[in-house]
């Protein structure tokens, strides 16, 4: 039994987090690629234009990537947890196939669109086929999350005598209160993520002299998008997502926080520390006193419950983990607003250009941003256990009855080795788009 | 309501079948017959163009059947795990074959997503042909061993074959002799869409060949056709049960005759898309016959004890169902709409189609 949990969690957690790589791109990009048609249709400079089909040579190819990767995701709900999916599948079933209907197919309709239909169409419809995909990938990010609202927060159900959960308000699945904060953070994230992307390609242009208007275009837009994003994605959507932990996820906010023991008047928040699970403290901490309550409740002392308030059933099963993945996010999210700030900085002093030492950090940024994305998805999940549906669910109760574990390790090896090699080609082909770069010869 | 999901789920499916069946038929026939470079990238990208749009289908198709009947998608995705999850890496394979072969200009690379493309194709439209075959013949529900279920009466667990490859044994796996005619038959039919709809849409150099592989096909795929329907007695007595008390459902084995007859006609026809409608109706007509000899039952249970999967104890609450026949009928008039749209704006052959790179 055990080792059955652990292998459907590990394909879970392995699938999702390759999936997520591609989504986080896409749904960022679309919006950088509505604004370029959007400049040129307003100012009929041909290299909005060739910018805007040039990312979206990039979009394309991550698309590909998520229409793969997506589709043994929905799958897997009946595949690994059949129990989860019988149960609950009255509920998240309704959001999951509101996604198909309303988002994939507007976002691949129009995609087909925008990519073969340029002369076809004129340049506003292009505009507006552009939109569209956004508007799609937009809709799918809405949807999925209200999914996982419901998981984390599940709101607007019945629980029938066999056991089952089944939707008693519908419209209650979209006023979660967990879903609007969630979804707000999780798209700025995203656009984080595709800013970087932009500048990065932007600074590896300009530093190799080589399209160097573009470089410069993709710069610019890439960092100031950047800034904005980095500071919204903290104050206050950040903000706002903590507090929700906080209110409904006591056990989960104690444990991200590092909180072991309660404090009489205030939490401190720490900044480092590793948390030693035996001892029950977090060796080597740096903390400040009182913060955390200030930021949670505006209120400097009031009292808030570490793991000590908690019985070892409530607490999530694996606290380092949530612990240093909260602790990354957030101390990413601190460092890209510095570096953005530092380079819209320069911007206006009109130096960026010509300083190269900002330029290579800006090009080799790009990681860190999927990095902070993916742990938060992390805190998000790990925080969740040991429910499946949180306060209601444990994960252990969601797993197929009939799948062995030699099964599952099987498919989950399957997917390794198949993921490795779509990954390689991924990079392969956007590697080659980029350094053909936005004006290709005609061959 | 649980009978409108049912249609509307089994209508998703079958246009699934429809438009991306042409893609497995594409590249099962550009796996045996495109020769010239010219001609396997007309081919190819008559299939590259809309393969995410029809892809939506199936993900559409599979969040509705989620939906509407949760106990069911649980049962059988567990229970057919690995074809399911095997199936999952050939779409990717398929996909990718589609996607990247025109990323580099070199044979090797060309060759080896030409062959990605083409085999994964034919697997696929196999492994669904026997994915139907199961559906049919029915499975061990709650694993019944010795008079005992071993698991919740609605759960089983299929390995991917048992020794004796027959579905009459005591614990049939997914693949035996009867669902590999099944699957065969799958096989040849997407093979005959395929060909159609390159005619359709191509003007590759092999368009009058193919109709020649068309009509060997289909003398092949109507033996076929009688030998399953005689096994198919064999292996559960009662297939024809409701047709003999509902007589009109007879219709769907008439569209299957009528597309089978029309494509022997293949030669004659003077309009290409005469021959991709035949194909058509015998996809539409061989699906629905096959669900309308089960009805209401979605699932046949193998022995007595536990009793077979239906859509009425497998569905989600009538609340359910009713709010989500609201936006469903929101969202279909919107696919329809993109679909006008579509194909208004990027209609006729391929090779007259300006890309946009
Ligand atoms: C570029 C990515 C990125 C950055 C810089 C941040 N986050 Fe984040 N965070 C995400 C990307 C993300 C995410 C991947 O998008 C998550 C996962 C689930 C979600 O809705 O958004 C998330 C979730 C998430 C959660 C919810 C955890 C849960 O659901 O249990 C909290 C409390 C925060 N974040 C807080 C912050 C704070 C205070 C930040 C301050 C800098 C911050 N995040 C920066
Ligand atoms: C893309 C972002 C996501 C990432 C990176 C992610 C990550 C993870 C991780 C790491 C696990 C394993 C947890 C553990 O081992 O303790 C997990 C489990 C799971 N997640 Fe997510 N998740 C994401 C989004 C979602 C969404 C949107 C849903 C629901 C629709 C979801 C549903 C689940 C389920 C069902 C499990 C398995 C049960 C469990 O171990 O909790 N995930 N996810
Ligand atoms: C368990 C969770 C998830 C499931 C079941 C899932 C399912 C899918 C499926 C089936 C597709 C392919 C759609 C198509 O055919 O066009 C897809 C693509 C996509 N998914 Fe996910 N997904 C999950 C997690 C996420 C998350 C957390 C996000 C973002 C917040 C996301 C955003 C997208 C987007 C934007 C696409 C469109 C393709 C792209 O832009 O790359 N998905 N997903």
């Amino acid at each position: 039994m055990e080792d059955m949990i652990f292998y459907d969690r590990l394909q879970f957690a392995f699938t999702i987090t390759f999936h997520y790589i591609f989504p986080q791109l896409t749904m960022g990009l679309s919006l950088i690629i509505v604004y370029y048609k959007w400049r040129f249709l307003k100012t009929n400079i041909e290299k909005y234009n060739n910018a805007a089909k040039f990312l979206m040579k990039i979009f394309a190819v991550n698309f590909t990537m998520g229409v793969v990767t997506g589709i043994p995701m929905e799958f897997q709900f009946g595949t690994n947890w059949a129990k989860f999916s019988e149960l609950t599948g009255g509920i998240i079933g309704q959001t999951l196939a509101m996604e198909g209907l309303f988002s994939f197919f507007l976002e691949s309709a129009f995609l087909a669109l925008f990519i073969f239909g340029e002369k076809l169409m004129g340049q506003t419809l292009h505009f507006l086929t552009g939109f569209f995909v956004f508007l799609g990938s937009w809709a799918s990010g809405y949807l999925i999350l209200a999914t996982n609202a419901w998981m984390q927060h599940p709101v607007g159900y019945e629980i029938l005598e066999n056991g089952k959960y089944v939707l008693e308000n519908f419209s209650a699945l979209f006023s979660n209160p967990w879903l609007l904060p969630a979804f707000l953070h999780n798209q700025i994230a995203s656009i984080v993520t595709s800013s970087f992307v932009v500048a990065s390609i932007g600074a590896f242009y300009v530093l190799r002299n080589k399209n160097i208007e573009y470089g410069k275009l993709f710069l610019k837009t890439g960092i100031i998008f950047g800034l904005v994003s980095s500071v919204l994605v903290a104050v206050p959507t950040g903000d706002w997502n903590a507090k929700n932990v906080a209110n409904y996820q006591p056990a989960a906010f104690a444990a991200m926080e590092g909180i072991f023991e309660t404090e009489e008047a205030g939490a401190e928040i720490v900044l480092i520390g590793q948390p030693d699970m035996v001892q029950k403290k977090l060796d080597n901490k740096i903390a400040v006193p009182n913060i955390l309550s200030f930021l949670t409740y505006q209120d400097w002392n009031r009292q808030i419950p570490g793991m000590d308030q908690f019985t070892e059933e409530e607490l999530p099963d694996n606290i380092p983990a949530l612990y240093y993945s909260y602790h990354i996010m957030v101390g990413l999210g601190t460092i890209f607003i510095g570096i953005m700030a530092l380079s819209v900085f320069f911007l206006w002093r009109k130096k960026l250009f010509s300083t190269k030492p900002l330029l290579w950090a800006i090009m080799f940024l790009v990681p860190f941003p999927y990095i902070a994305n993916l742990t938060g998805w992390y805190v998000a999940e790990l925080g969740r256990q040991p429910y499946l549906v949180y306060g209601l669910l444990k994960t252990s109760e969601g797993i197929s009855p009939t799948v062995s574990s030699g099964n599952t390790l099987f498919t989950l090896l399957g997917f390794v080795a198949l993921y490795m090699l779509l990954g390689l080609l991924f990079l392969v082909l956007v590697g080659k788009t980029i350094h053909q770069g936005p004006t290709p010869q005609k061959h | 309501m649980e009978v409108f999901w049912y249609l509307i789920i089994a209508l998703v499916l079958a246009i699934f079948f429809i438009l991306d069946g042409y893609n497995f038929g594409v590249g099962i026939i550009h796996l045996f017959f495109a020769k010239t470079e010219k001609d396997k990238e007309l081919i190819t990208k008559s299939a590259g163009l809309f393969w995410d749009f029809n892809e939506v289908w199936l993900v559409a198709g599979g969040g509705m059947l989620f939906m509407a009947f949760p106990t069911f998608y649980a049962s059988v995705f567990s229970g057919f795990y690995l074809p399911l999850i095997i199936v999952l890496w050939l779409i990717v394979f398929r996909a990718i074959g589609l996607e990247f072969r025109g990323q580099f200009n070199f044979q090797m690379w060309k060759d080896i997503w030409d062959t990605s493309f083409g085999v994964s194709s034919l697997l696929l439209a196999l492994f669904f042909g026997i994915a139907l075959g199961n559906v049919v013949r029915g499975v061990n529900l709650g694993g019944v061993e010795n008079g005992i279920s071993a698991y919740e009466p609605h759960y089983f667990f299929l390995p991917l074959w048992d020794s004796s490859f027959s579905p009459l044994s005591e614990t049939p796996g997914i693949i035996d002799w009867f669902t590999i005619i099944i699957g065969l038959i799958a096989v040849l039919t997407l093979a005959i869409h395929g060909a159609n709809w390159i005619i359709l849409k191509t003007n590759s150099s092999i368009n009058n060949q193919l109709k020649m592989v068309i009509f060997k096909l289909t003398i092949l795929l109507a033996v076929l056709t009688i030998v399953s329907l005689l096994v198919w007695q064999l292996v559960n007595p009662n297939s024809l049960d409701n047709f003999i008390d509902k007589p009109y459902l007879i219709i769907f084995p008439l569209i299957y005759f009528s597309g089978l007859v029309g494509l022997f006609f293949i030669k004659r026809f003077k309009k290409e898309v005469y021959g991709f409608i035949a194909s058509t109706l015998v996809i539409v007509g061989g699906i629905t016959s096959s669900l309308a000899s089960l009805f209401p039952v979605i699932l046949p249970s193998t022995h007595d004890q536990n009793e077979s999967l239906t859509i009425y104890n497998t569905s989600a609450t009538e609340y359910g169902l009713s709010v989500a026949l609201g936006w469903g009928i929101i969202g279909f008039v919107l696919v329809i709409v993109y679909i006008i749209v579509q194909k208004r704006l990027l209609s006729g052959k391929i090779d007259k189609m300006d890309y946009g790179h």
